[in-house]
């Protein structure tokens, strides 16, 4: 195999906004990163980042971290690439993120060319698609026609390492790209420059997470990668941090359903060869690891849709006779509810146009349906009341109605007026506002990797921010 | 006999996506990892059937290198929605620990 060069490849964190030490930052610059790359979302913290364009991450912790990327990225003259920026990557969420990267710039009076890469889905595209039959279930996967498509806040598709290596090729200083696979902003420069593919794509499994495959974990923070022919080196950049072939290989069951076979858009990285050796003391060898191109090339949809408006009671139980009839009692609670509903609305609001969820923590509050434990151990409930309606209004009014029945909700063994539920807050209920849902499971197959993702170019110039035309 | 949970160095749970949910039951050593999967009593079986499913909807590993035991299952409600009670999914290992090692 002809020789190519090393590439070194420093992340400074898992996630952009979780922070990292600049000792360790400084320490890994120093070993002369290619490029720096840095994941910035993720679905884990929830629909509703996708569906309101609001990122789980402070804006001032976002800016911390960047603000040091940045600047390290431009000292060295290497390449920043971030992916799924603002949490779910849709345009807002990128939006959001280039703001601060803006900000930076002209704070720190730095100059740069600036792709940013969009991967917020057109409905008429995706439609279109659909009608193709060019649109695949994943499994488990729930119903998608053109309805969820219509309804939807947002939907983007998770971008491979095509879309940065273009950029890359044409001269991308800093690239913030919409949702991305958190591997491909580690695997598109190493790919480009003819590191195999199962390497490459293995090294940005474990780099995606920062220095999240060390032994002795203590806060986020940096990890490094030296790529060559045959294998990778990893190492934390703290040389208090070490790695493990354990450490390593644990890693890769790390929110994967398949600890042997990832999925890209462009093949599966197949981890069941891989080998894990001692390099150092805390530095990690792998080899053996492949890649196996897939036939047809697939981007992944993520999508967010209304559930509704929500409130939510909280109230607890102290006494045991309402305790060891909890059951009982919520579910007469729940028919209460709905008479009295009935009662004040009528016809103009229907048993299935809202949703009355009960909590019982204490009981079941975690594992609902599925905790094996059916005893009651607790001399005290917790219970969340949920009510979720088609407008804010309903679902605080409906709460009001879960407030007063609750509070007053009789059992057999008190006569007279009981008072039932301990509410903390006052207002007893908490308003939520709009609440989302995933509903998307599903992956297109494009004509080319390109076609969902659009690039735009900014010379950045400390305060001046302009567009360049393409 | 030894519950899982005295034999393992961690047991987790986590959402694998917003409609997968992924356990991974991690070990210090080759023996107290061998002497699990050599038991027979953890198992694709004996997880579908604490989480109330079909056998051939867990996904079920054993990973040597990384001493681990990995199984993955539908997510019992989609991440975040109205009936889903755990947003990252990190609280539904429980009943693992309590399974019964010879």
């Amino acid at each position: 195999m002809p020789g190519i060069e090393e590439i070194r490849i420093l992340s400074p964190t898992g996630v952009c906004g979780s922070g990292f030490l600049e000792t360790s930052f400084e320490k890994a610059l120093a070993w002369d990163p290619h490029f720096i790359g840095c994941d910035a979302g993720s679905t884990d913290p929830g629909p509703s980042h996708l569906g309101t364009g609001v990122a789980a991450f402070p804006r001032a912790a976002v800016k911390r971290d960047l603000r040091l990327m940045l600047l390290g990225a431009r000292r060295k003259k290497i390449p920043l690439l971030i992916g799924s920026a603002g949490t779910a990557g849709g345009d807002a969420h990128v939006e959001w993120f280039c703001d601060i990267v803006k900000e930076i710039a002209r704070e720190e009076s730095l100059s740069f060319r600036l792709a940013v890469i969009h991967a917020e889905q057109d409905k008429s595209y995706l439609k279109k698609r659909l009608g193709e039959g060019r649109i695949k279930a994943l499994q488990p996967a729930p119903p998608f026609d053109e309805d969820v498509i219509e309804r939807s806040a947002c939907i983007v598709g998770m971008m491979g390492v095509e879309p940065y290596q273009r950029a890359l090729q044409a001269g991308a200083e800093v690239i913030v790209a919409g949702r991305a696979s958190d591997t491909a902003i580690f695997a598109a420069l190493p790919i480009m420059r003819g590191v195999p593919q199962g390497l490459a794509w293995h090294a940005a499994k474990i780099l995606e997470c920062g220095a999240a495959a060390v032994v002795n974990r203590r806060t986020p923070d940096c990890m490094f990668a030296w790529l060559r022919n045959d294998h990778f080196v990893v190492q934390a950049a703290d040389e208090t941090l070490r790695c493990t072939p354990q450490s390593i290989a644990s890693h890769s069951l790390y929110e994967n359903a398949d600890p042997f076979k990832l999925v890209e858009c462009s093949g599966t990285l197949d981890l069941t060869e891989s080998r894990y050796e001692a390099h150092t003391e805390r530095a990690v060898k792998v080899s053996g690891s492949r890649f196996l191109p897939a036939e047809r090339y697939t981007v992944k949809l993520e999508g967010a849709e209304k559930a509704g408006y929500q409130s939510v009671v909280i109230g607890s139980v102290r006494d045991p006779f309402i305790i060891r009839q909890i059951d009982d009692w919520t579910e007469r609670l729940t028919e209460r509810i709905h008479a009295r509903v009935n009662m004040v609305y009528g016809d103009t609001l229907k048993r299935s146009d809202y949703v009355v969820h009960m909590r019982i923590y204490g009981k079941n509050g975690t594992m609902g349906a599925l905790e094996p434990v059916k005893e009651i151990r607790s001399h005290e409930l917790c219970l969340l009341i949920e009510v979720t309606a088609p407008s804010q209004e309903l679902a605080s009014s409906i709460a009001g109605i879960v407030r007063h029945q609750g509070l007053h909700l009789p059992i057999p063994e008190w006569s007279g007026l009981i008072t039932a539920l301990a509410c903390p807050y006052n207002p007893a209920h908490l308003d939520r506002g709009a609440v989302y849902r995933f509903n998307v499971n599903h992956v297109v197959e494009p004509d080319d990797p390109h076609e969902m993702f659009r690039t735009r170019w900014y010379a950045v110039e400390g305060p001046a921010f302009e567009e360049i035309p393409t | 006999m030894t519950k899982l949970a005295d034999l393992a160095r961690l047991i987790r749970s986590k959402n694998a996506g917003p409609f997968e949910l992924t356990f991974d039951i991690m070990f210090e050593d080759e023996a107290r990892y061998s002497r699990v999967r050599a038991s027979g009593a953890l198992t694709r079986e004996v997880v579908a059937q604490l989480y109330g499913l079909p056998a051939d909807q867990v996904k079920f590993f054993y990973v040597d290198n990384a001493l681990a035991v990995k199984a993955s299952i539908p997510r019992p409600a989609t991440q975040g929605d109205l009936y889903d009670s755990d947003g990252h999914g990190g609280q539904q290992y429980a009943p693992l620990m309590e399974i019964e090692i010879p």
